[in-house]
């Protein structure tokens, strides 16, 4: 089977046979041969690109005054009327769309045609400019097939994005005779104005059998929801007008309202509310006295002042969207590139693209009934809160309004998603705007669970041949009550292992794995034999930690399993001199580091490190050898949004660094690469994710005036 | 040696062939390779006369919108009134909202008939909603009601169908054709076609029911819940099963399922197909054909060996250690398997085509399930292959919130249907869809609190927000004859001398009236006094002049250094939705007496903090007032020295976590008797004889006297009636306390920021 996620490497990085010079040889040709192979066919991946770049040169260079004529006899078949009761699992033929490893949905378009009907009177206009940038969106895009066999979705060519422009009757024979319209089956309709005078139903009025609708303007009666796909009506000022975006903060006005065709009784409960309210609302109308030449849609008035549209739109903080005769206003998507929160009042109005945008972070609906109470609800909304919503109404705008491009691409993802629900794309994907993405962390270990005592931890040992150390700190972790296993990573290729009888004797397992290379990174492989949540990362001269100590880290990390939790503690430190990040090892009194020749951590986050590592962090860390823990606290707190735990009293470790507390030289090339390090990595993550604290974790009676034997943990802290 | 060199050339060959696996499908795009240049891909034509083309719409038609004026709003909205009924129901039609607006949302629960029994679970439906706070019991005030006669099984061929519902409803004057009415619904429908017929006429009234179907569901309006068996318990209900967190998913199997297969009827299609995908590995599907009496009549040549294979494996076993579970549509659409599974934190995959989903309006059921199609079962396994494990551990995590924060009891069923409604009756005071789906649930996040998720301890990380920099010091002053103690004084004094107090705010519960605000310490920060009503429950009431995030909540005149302040308050800003304070307790399981015991003694453990000292976040007050019934809070009130208890248990139960210890200079006095109340006994008003004169917080150790021992039993008793209230012991224990980073170590003073919590 072939997905398209990354296989995990089960086995470590270790497993490389060993074999004899006489095969190697072999081994070497054949792998240059699977190299050559490799570079070739990366060579025609690029090929193609270039050939499909270029296939803009091939596409046809046509007038529309050239497309072919379709004659529509008058008694060709009238498809039935939209089938309220369509869903996806009963009038969508899943099985055009298929299994893929891409989860894409294939989207076919109809060639151009013009239709005429017996007397040779055009049916419709051909297209319209929206349209064509709206199929010309999905021809560029990745849905899109030429191959009619394969499509599981077809688009006709035929525009019914405005209802008043097109023949009913008519158009429907038109769709009716496409080649595979099968009673509309997986045909979908792009419609932005349905309905026409006098009653103004809210769904295209075009007979269409079980053609999917992405209409603008449906209401709850007419929408069938997971089936039909509410979309904006487009604003084509989006395309002329350049509304620079405004930064969040108080606007002039409270309250605008700039529609021009409101019904009288709202402009009556809309005036009023203005008369109790005073300045802070603006009720703008259609001017009356504009001189010629100035067109009347870039203009409001409110008595004799005239303004603007839609710049007006960005000097209040609510804007008005009331329905007219139809629920869709193409003014929502002006208001929303303004930045201006919209007040939706239109009973019954299914927002445009509602199956995924969280209208409620964007926007305020308020029943028409309610509208003298609008100054009022407005009123009770944080100013915080406001200033969000400016940003997500601009955000949406962005990203699903400005062009009909964002409204084709829109539509299809929604619709792929409903087929390949398990490729959807999240609610944060579809809703958060650029700067919440980047600010905001989703902690892959969200859920509070504090794992069970008795699983146990595994403790890793890193270690290259300093075997009477290595063995002295296995038999010091070995008296820890809650240790499962001990991994002992071997990274010297050079040397074997000492025999296993050698080995201490210990009461849980004790599994020695042997590395390829002798790389860093190989401490935090998510090795298999990790069976644990709880992994302790342990240098192999660490013999300084008592059993209490240890175990009481253990609970600790319990308490906080998506922490990295570990006795030296670290800081950073901005230096205002060199501007730039500092390493600090001194006694100081806040830590925002751990280091990992001592620390719990969950197992998650070596899968993290080996195979989510950003940029080349992982690399270089391996090319330096130095500062893996750097990268690994780095790691977690930038997915984590955490600050680490440090715990138990400062010990006397034996580590580079250290020295200089011992009195002894300070290793002034160590830390100024340790600094170096912190830099690297800020500048590939982008920001600083190390969060700093004050506090370290000791047990509940620490240095109390209370009975040590009483005390869970009386061995801590001792030199 | 020969065979190593075919193994060599083998993989040369294989490895070639692979290449062109996966090249090929460049490689035949290649013109080189397929010489189909005529043909390349035919885009959409770049017409050269595009920009010529006319827009959709002229810029005036867009604007003008030519509203015909013949029916104005109101109008429009009276005639909907009479066109939108039965089927097609919504809110704005079907629905008063007037009922509402005076007294909010009220729901009242018809009086039970004599002589009208009604099932287990339709008491338990009753019951929570009468537990909850929107309950009331008098129909004038309600804006929701809810039946006495029970629903919930419309089957007619079932033992618990109540015949003549029509005319008993006819018979209610409060009936009114149904508006504003709720109607419970666990299965309707009967064999063959088991369809949404009900059997009655619901009018206008609003369904809660389960296995409803997309097409007859009115959207927003009815409310689709889950289907729950006659064990589903009131309250509290068990935790989810997953207790770890593993990448990549380390479970037995894949894929599972064991269930009946119908042999003819409704629903007989999917699950006939099930066994197809059964490998017999790590992915297990079973099906009986064992159901019903003449099964035997209907079988096929599989049944027998279905039959034995199914034996064979064990329903539990395999939902324990399945990644995904398949849960196929029965007869009904929905079935007890998606509870189970989602219990089980086995991934539900759901093969239920037009099944409207458990509160699909609040709930994202795409974070939690696969959600395939009928058609599709074949795809599912290679599907689900597919999913990332990082995707699976979300998922898996995502089964466990929702199956704690909205299905475990009957209760949260009940109170997530109401609040589904409640959401719908002002829009913009209600729940995002963010809010729904994110811990700790829709429950327990009031929009009439805020609206903003900034001002929520929960959201901090997602949003990239930060709590405030300053604490509002909130101090229950008590006082013996109206003026101040030393002790309270020095308190003052402490607090505002922190840089990051922001202001004082004292509650004033005794009926004599306040000292005169000269009488007040000086300090550097605005000190407010605020009048509580006479009840313990007052020091968590939301007032107004609270006005940071965090609060720091003083009581019983404790002793506390600034700097002990200092440090408390920068170690709550990293856990801002945790109780962070300096005195604590702890609980522990009495098995003797079967109950839970309370202990004040110095232990490695801790679960309580008191707030007598501690740190929280102004958003618990708003819980413990709005959230929490009444009827807890008049528990609280009778009891002495309850209310910091239901304080820590509502904080756990929300969390899920432990509170949190912080450093303090030396123990405080807590048997020292000296904390003062109103003479009168003014602050509370609890039954007489419940309650000591003076009431220290003493150690059983040091306990002398019966007022002592009194108020220790009354705390356990508090801890015990907590627990049987919320269904479960929401407590979590924890092992450790927060100290500055140099605490204690052999460093000099002068390197460290806290010296003084030293001494």
């Amino acid at each position: 089977i072939m997905c398209a996620s990354a296989k995990y490497n089960t086995r470590g990085p270790a497993l490389i046979p060993r074999m004899k010079t006489k095969h190697r040889i072999y081994y070497i040709t054949l792998f240059s041969i699977v190299l050559l192979g490799l570079i070739a066919t990366g060579m025609f991946q690029f090929w193609p690109h270039s050939i499909e770049s270029s296939s803009d040169w091939t596409v046809e260079k046509r007038s529309i005054h050239d497309v072919p004529v379709v004659k529509l006899p008058a008694d060709s078949p009238i498809p039935e009327r939209g089938d309220l009761s369509c869903r996806m699992h009963t009038c969508f033929d899943v099985y055009r769309c298929g299994f893929n490893p891409k989860n894409k949905i294939k989207v076919y378009i109809y060639s151009l045609k013009k239709y005429v009907d017996e007397y040779g009177t055009l049916v419709s206009n051909t297209i319209s400019r929206e349209y064509n940038e709206l199929l010309t969106a999905i021809s560029d895009s990745e849905f899109y097939t030429d191959d009619v066999n394969r499509a599981c979705l077809f688009v006709p060519s035929i525009d019914v994005l405005n209802q008043n422009a097109l023949r009913i009757k008519e158009t429907a024979q038109a769709l009716a005779q496409l080649s595979r319209w099968d009673r509309g089956t997986n045909h979908l309709l792009f419609n932005m104005l349905p309905g026409g005078p006098p009653d103004y139903n809210t769904a295209l009025d075009v007979p269409r059998d079980r053609a999917l609708l992405a209409g603008g303007g449906f209401s709850t009666w007419t929408y069938r929801q997971g089936y039909d796909v509410s979309i904006p009506v487009y604003s084509p000022l989006s395309g002329e007008v350049d509304l620079p975006e405004r930064g969040p903060g108080p606007r002039r006005y409270f309250i605008l309202s700039s529609q021009m065709a409101l019904h009288p009784e709202y402009r009556l409960e809309l005036e009023a509310l203005q008369a109790e309210n005073g300045e802070s609302v603006l009720i703008l109308d259609k001017c009356t006295n504009l001189s010629d030449g100035v067109p009347a849609v870039r203009k409001r008035c409110y008595k004799n002042q005239v303004f603007d549209y839609p710049q007006v739109l960005q000097e209040s903080t609510f804007c008005v969207v009331l329905r007219g005769a139809r629920l869709g206003q193409a003014v929502l998507s002006d208001v929303l590139q303004a930045g201006c929160v919209p007040v939706i009042i239109a009973d019954s109005y299914i927002l445009p693209f509602s199956e995924v945008l969280d209208w409620k972070r964007a926007s305020v609906v308020i029943p028409e009934e309610k509208m003298p109470e609008m100054y009022s609800i407005l009123q009770s909304i944080p100013q915080r809160q406001i200033e969000e919503m400016q940003r997500q109404a601009r955000w949406f705008w962005e990203a699903y309004f400005r062009s009909m491009k964002a409204i084709a691409l829109a539509t299809l993802q929604i619709i792929n998603d409903r087929i390949y629900p398990y490729a959807a794309i999240s609610y944060e994907e579809w809703n958060d705007p650029p700067a919440v993405k980047w600010s905001s962390v989703s902690n892959p270990l969200f859920l509070p669970l504090i794992p069970p005592q008795s699983q146990g931890f595994t403790a890793v040992v890193l270690t290259y041949d300093r075997v009477e150390s290595l063995f002295r700190v296995i038999t010091e972790v070995s008296k820890v009550p809650s240790l499962s296993k001990l991994l002992v990573v071997w990274n010297n290729q050079n040397k074997n292992p000492p025999e296993d009888s050698l080995w201490p004797k210990i009461r849980v397992p004790l599994k020695v794995v042997r590395t390829a290379e002798n790389k860093l990174s190989n401490r935090f492989f998510p090795y298999d034999e990790i069976e644990t949540e709880a992994v302790l990362a342990i240098d192999d001269d660490i013999i300084m930690l008592t059993s209490d100590e240890l175990q009481f880290g253990y609970e600790v990390w319990r308490e906080f399993p998506d922490r990295l939790v570990g006795y030296p503690g670290r800081l950073h430190l901005w230096d205002h001199e060199m501007n730039k990040w500092k390493y600090e090892s001194e006694w100081t009194n806040e830590v925002s580091m751990v280091l990992t020749g001592a620390a719990f951590y969950h197992k998650y986050f070596n899968y993290l490190y080996t195979y989510k590592m950003p940029g080349d962090i992982k690399n270089w860390v391996d090319a330096h050898m130095n500062c893996e823990d750097i990268a690994m606290n780095f790691l977690v707190a930038n997915v984590t949004g955490k600050s680490v735990i440090k715990v138990t009293p400062r010990k006397k470790f034996k580590c580079p660094e250290c020295t200089a507390i011992d009195g002894l030289s300070l290793d002034q090339t160590h830390m100024v690469e340790r600094s170096e390090c912190i830099n690297k990595f800020a500048s590939v993550f982008g920001t600083m994710p190390l969060k700093v604290v004050e506090h370290r974790a000791d047990p509940v009676l620490y240095k109390d005036d209370f009975p040590e034997k009483l005390k869970s943990f009386p061995n801590i802290g001792s030199l | 040696m020969q065979t190593r060199k075919k193994y060599i050339f083998l993989t040369f060959l294989a490895s070639w062939l692979l290449l062109f696996f996966f090249g090929g499908d460049q490689l035949h795009r290649f013109a080189f390779f397929s010489g189909r240049k005529a043909e390349a891909r035919r885009n959409w034509p770049r017409w050269t006369d595009r920009t010529l083309l006319k827009s959709f719409a002229d810029p005036e038609e867009l604007q003008r919108d030519e509203d015909p004026s013949l029916l104005s709003p109101r109008e429009r909205r009276a005639a909907w009134l009479s066109v939108y009924r039965g089927s097609r129901c919504r809110m704005e039609t079907c629905f008063d909202f007037s009922r509402c607006e005076r007294h909010g949302f009220k729901v009242f629960t018809y009086p039970q008939e004599r002589g009208q029994p009604i099932s287990e679970t339709y008491g338990k439906i009753l019951s929570s909603i009468e537990r909850s706070r929107y309950h009331t019991p008098n129909p004038e005030e309600a804006c929701l009601f809810i039946l006495s006669i029970d629903t919930l099984d419309r089957d007619h061929l079932s033992g618990q169908y109540v015949r003549n519902v029509d005319e008993k409803i006819r018979g209610f004057p409060l009936w009114n054709g149904g508006r504003n009415h709720l109607i419970f619904n666990l299965y309707s429908g009967t064999w063959p076609s088991y369809t949404g017929e009900l059997g009655f006429d619901i009018g206008q009234a609003m369904l809660a029911k389960a296995s409803f179907d997309t097409q007859s569901f009115r959207p927003g309006f009815d409310v689709s819940i889950p289907l729950f068996s006659k064990e589903h318990p009131q309250r509290g209900g068990d935790r989810g099963w997953l207790h770890q967190d593993s990448v990549p998913p380390k479970k037995k199997y894949l894929l599972v399922f064991k269930g009946k297969r119908y042999l003819t009827g409704i629903g007989s299609g999917t699950r006939n197909a099930l066994h197809h995908i059964h490998n017999g590995k790590d992915i297990v599907s079973l099906t009986t054909c064992k159901h019903g009496k003449d099964w035997e009549k209907h079988k096929d040549t599989r049944c027998d060996k279905d039959n034995v294979d199914y034996e064979r494996f064990d329903y539990q076993e395999l939902l324990h250690n399945s990644t995904f579970c398949i849960v196929p549509r029965g007869r009904r659409l929905g079935s007890f398997r998606f509870l189970e599974a989602l219990q089980a934190a086995c991934i539900p995959v759901l093969l239920s085509d037009g099944w409207e989903l458990p509160f699909a309006e609040a709930i994202d059921w795409g974070r939690a399930a696969v959600v395939g199609s009928e058609r599709l079962l074949l795809q599912i396994p290679s599907a689900v292959r597919c999913i990332h494990p990082e995707r699976v551990l979300a998922f898996q995590q995502q089964t466990q919130f929702l199956w704690d924060a909205y299905f475990s009891s009957v209760d949260k069923i009940v109170h997530t249907t109401l609040e589904i409604i409640k959401d719908r009756l002002s829009p913009h005071r209600s729940r995002s869809r963010f809010l729904w789906n994110a811990l700790p649930g829709g429950l327990l996040v009031l929009p009439d609190f805020s609206t903003h998720l900034g001002d929520f301890p929960f959201y901090y990380l997602q949003h990239g927000y930060s709590p405030s920099k300053k604490f509002t010091a909130f101090i229950r002053a008590v006082s013996q004859a109206g003026s101040l103690s030393q002790p309270i004084l020095r308190l003052i004094q402490a607090v505002s001398a922190s840089q990051y107090c922001a202001q004082i705010v004292v509650l004033w519960s005794c009926e004599k009236p306040p000292p005169l605000s000269g009488k007040w310490p000086q300090s550097a920060v605005p000190l407010t006094i605020v009048q509580g009503r006479g009840k313990l429950s007052d020091r968590f009431f939301p007032f107004e002049a609270i006005q940071t995030d965090a609060v720091l909540s003083l009581d019983g005149d404790p002793s506390l250094s600034t700097s002990e302040v200092d440090f408390a308050f920068s170690v709550w800003r990293s856990f801002p939705e945790r109780i962070v304070g300096f005195p604590t307790q702890s609980h522990f399981w009495d098995p003797e007496q079967g109950r839970w015991g309370y202990t004040s003694k110095w232990t490695n453990e801790l679960s309580i903090v008191l707030t007598a000292a501690a740190f929280y976040h102004r958003y618990y007050h708003s819980l413990f007032t709005e959230y929490l019934p009444a009827g807890l809070r008049e528990l609280v009130d009778g009891l002495a020295a309850c209310e910091d208890i239901l304080m820590n248990v509502l904080v756990a139960a929300v969390t899920k976590l432990p509170p949190i210890k912080v450093t303090q200079r030396k123990q405080h006095k807590e048997a020292a008797g000296q904390q003062a109340e109103c003479r009168d006994g003014a602050a509370g008003t609890p039954p007489p004889g419940q309650r000591s004169p003076s009431a220290p917080r003493s150690a059983p150790a040091q306990l002398k006297g019966t007022a002592g021992s009194r108020r220790f039993s009354q705390r356990q008793d508090c801890l015990n009636q907590l627990a049987d209230w919320f269904g479960y012991m929401p407590l979590v224990f924890s092992q450790l306390r927060l100290d500055p980073v140099l605490f204690k170590d052999q460093v000099s003073v002068l390197r460290k920021k806290y010296p003084s919590l030293e001494k």
